[in-house]
């Protein structure tokens, strides 16, 4: 087993019904780094991200083959702890959902599930969650304001502090800053890129350029399959496949 | 024929309008009617004083506190048992023919005319569990009666509640009762207590099945297993047997008071409640 290599990804095949979202993927997600994924909407990135966590399990008519492998162990195997892999495997949306309660509750949400009690250590971590995600110095007075209330930057800032308070090895994020003005993306790339060096950073984007300002690694995904991956520069300055050189050049998509 | 636009628009205002005036004003004279002929007859001694011949003189004091506790117990039956089955049916199963077939029973049992229920629970409370007539017997009885508005309305609310909501509980590590617990009921609260209010208004206003299954006894009932007399019932017995309808009158101006007071407290709690969590 590589210890630089976080997942694994062997042979995955995504159903919804009769839809193949994704097949025949073989990819390695390297530790303690970013990797981005590009792609056209409908491409497989999102089943791909949702593969890692298993949140595909959520939909009644999906069905999942092939294995994926984090440090080793296949998480698709049907007596793993599904809890304790989302544990490990955070995951940041599209949209920013706060749950409506307030700051402090939604970004202790996950400590709370795993038997965390006592507010002081609560606190403790919230502090250093909401740091990491840059929203700690614009909320820090208001704690128990509901997360409802921030702007849609901030909310997405929250859904990351959240992330973190976990402590988790992986985070995945599903175009996170969609919905944001450039200024909050700079925000969220900043963290992105400060986290790197403790977390295993798995960012799927539509934005082709925000995968060249901050993934390490990167893959084009293209109708359910992966056509290129390989160092952002790579990707972006000398891709192998036209198709990747079409569409990151802009030419489609 | 066509009807010009301006005209068409006076037109549906006029009828639109004129429904909304008209049932207004029945509630409303209805609501001033009982008031008017009852708030005269109110007074300490009548909501304090326990009733003398029959109900013709003295106050109605145990009416008010059967009024209170048998909503109270069947709501306490009814609440659990319907917010776990419309859990049930949302959450834990996927929908098909197992979940039609109870949704369609409970439909069926929101029909039911209540005397009907109150049969039954003459028959199998108070009967074959002899039970006797009691303020349990009622309670078990109207609860079941409420029940399919429970399932109903539970499980609409907790429909509405967005699926984002579960997906971020779950990618939290989660467990599918912890999603349930902390992100999709706190959520479905507002609908929860509508149905609950609804339910409320049902039992306190229902004579048939309590008559049959919690009986009329007059006095104050000190326990579950005693037979106790609601506002509505001794409304309908003051008034059916001409024993007093000043006090008819009287209780039935109380009622109408204890429901709006019920409705108010219950919107400002679940007022509150919601722009804590949102505001």
């Amino acid at each position: 087993m590589n210890e630089a290599v976080k997942f694994s990804v062997r042979g995955l095949e995504v159903r919804f019904g009769d839809v193949v979202a994704l097949r025949g993927i073989d990819l390695e997600v390297p530790a303690r780094s970013i990797l981005g994924a590009i792609g056209p909407a409908g491409s497989g990135k999102t089943a791909f991200l949702r593969a890692l966590n298993r949140l595909n399990d959520l939909s009644p008519n999906c069905r999942v083959t092939g294995q994926v492998l984090l440090d080793g162990e296949d998480i698709n195997r049907p007596e793993y702890d599904v809890v304790r892999l989302r544990k490990r495997v955070g995951m940041v949306f599209a949209l920013p959902v706060p749950l409506p309660m307030s700051i402090f509750d939604n970004v202790t949400y996950g400590p709370r599930l795993s038997g965390s009690r006592k507010r002081g250590q609560l606190q403790e971590r919230v502090e250093r969650s909401l740091r990491a995600a840059f929203l700690w110095e614009e909320v820090k007075d208001r704690l128990d304001m509901s997360g409802m209330r921030l702007s849609g930057g901030q909310q997405q800032r929250l859904c990351l502090a959240r992330v973190l308070a976990m402590e988790p090895e992986v985070i995945l994020l599903d175009e996170p800053c969609s919905g944001l003005d450039p200024v909050s993306t700079s925000r969220i790339e900043e963290a992105l890129v400060a986290l790197k060096s403790d977390y295993t950073i798995v960012l799927v984007t539509n934005n082709t350029k925000q995968a060249a300002r901050v993934a390490d690694r990167t893959v084009f995904f293209l109708t359910g399959e992966v056509i290129e991956c390989g160092p952002t520069a790579q990707i972006f300055t000398a891709p192998r496949d036209q198709r990747t050189n079409d569409y990151v050049s802009g030419r489609f998509g | 024929m066509r009807i010009p636009p301006k005209a068409s628009q006076a037109i549906a205002v006029a009828l639109l309008g004129g429904a909304t005036l008209l049932t207004l004003a029945v509630l409303v004279f209805v609501i001033v009617f009982v008031l008017g002929k009852g708030l005269p007859v109110i007074n300490w001694a009548f909501l304090l004083d326990v009733p003398r011949e029959m109900g013709k003189a003295g106050g109605i004091f145990p009416t008010i506190v059967g009024t209170l506790v048998l909503p109270l117990v069947a709501i306490a039956i009814a609440l659990p048992m319907g917010v776990g089955t419309a859990v049930y049916l949302t959450e834990y199963t996927r929908p098909g023919r197992v979940t039609s077939v109870i949704r369609f029973g409970t439909d069926c049992l929101a029909g039911i005319p209540s005397i009907i229920f109150g049969l039954f629970g003459y028959i199998f409370f108070v009967t074959i569990l002899r039970m006797g007539w009691c303020i349990l017997s009622g309670a078990l009885t109207l609860a079941i009666m409420v029940l399919p508005t429970i399932i109903r309305t539970a499980e609409e609310a907790i429909k509405a509640v967005p699926n984002s909501y579960r997906e971020v509980s779950y990618s939290l590590g989660a467990t599918r009762w912890e999603t349930v617990l902390k992100a999709v009921l706190p959520n479905a609260l507002p609908g929860i207590v509508t149905g609950v209010m609804l339910s409320v208004g049902r039992c306190i206003g229902e004579t048939a099945a309590v008559i049959f299954t919690a009986g009329t006894a007059l006095r104050l009932p000190d326990s579950l297993f005693d037979s106790a007399r609601t506002m509505a019932v001794h409304f309908y017995i003051l008034a059916r047997e001409g024993i007093s309808n000043e006090n008819a009158y009287g209780t039935a101006a109380v009622l109408v008071i204890s429901v709006l007071i019920v409705n108010s407290v219950s919107y400002w709690m679940m007022h509150k409640f919601i722009s804590g969590r949102s505001a």
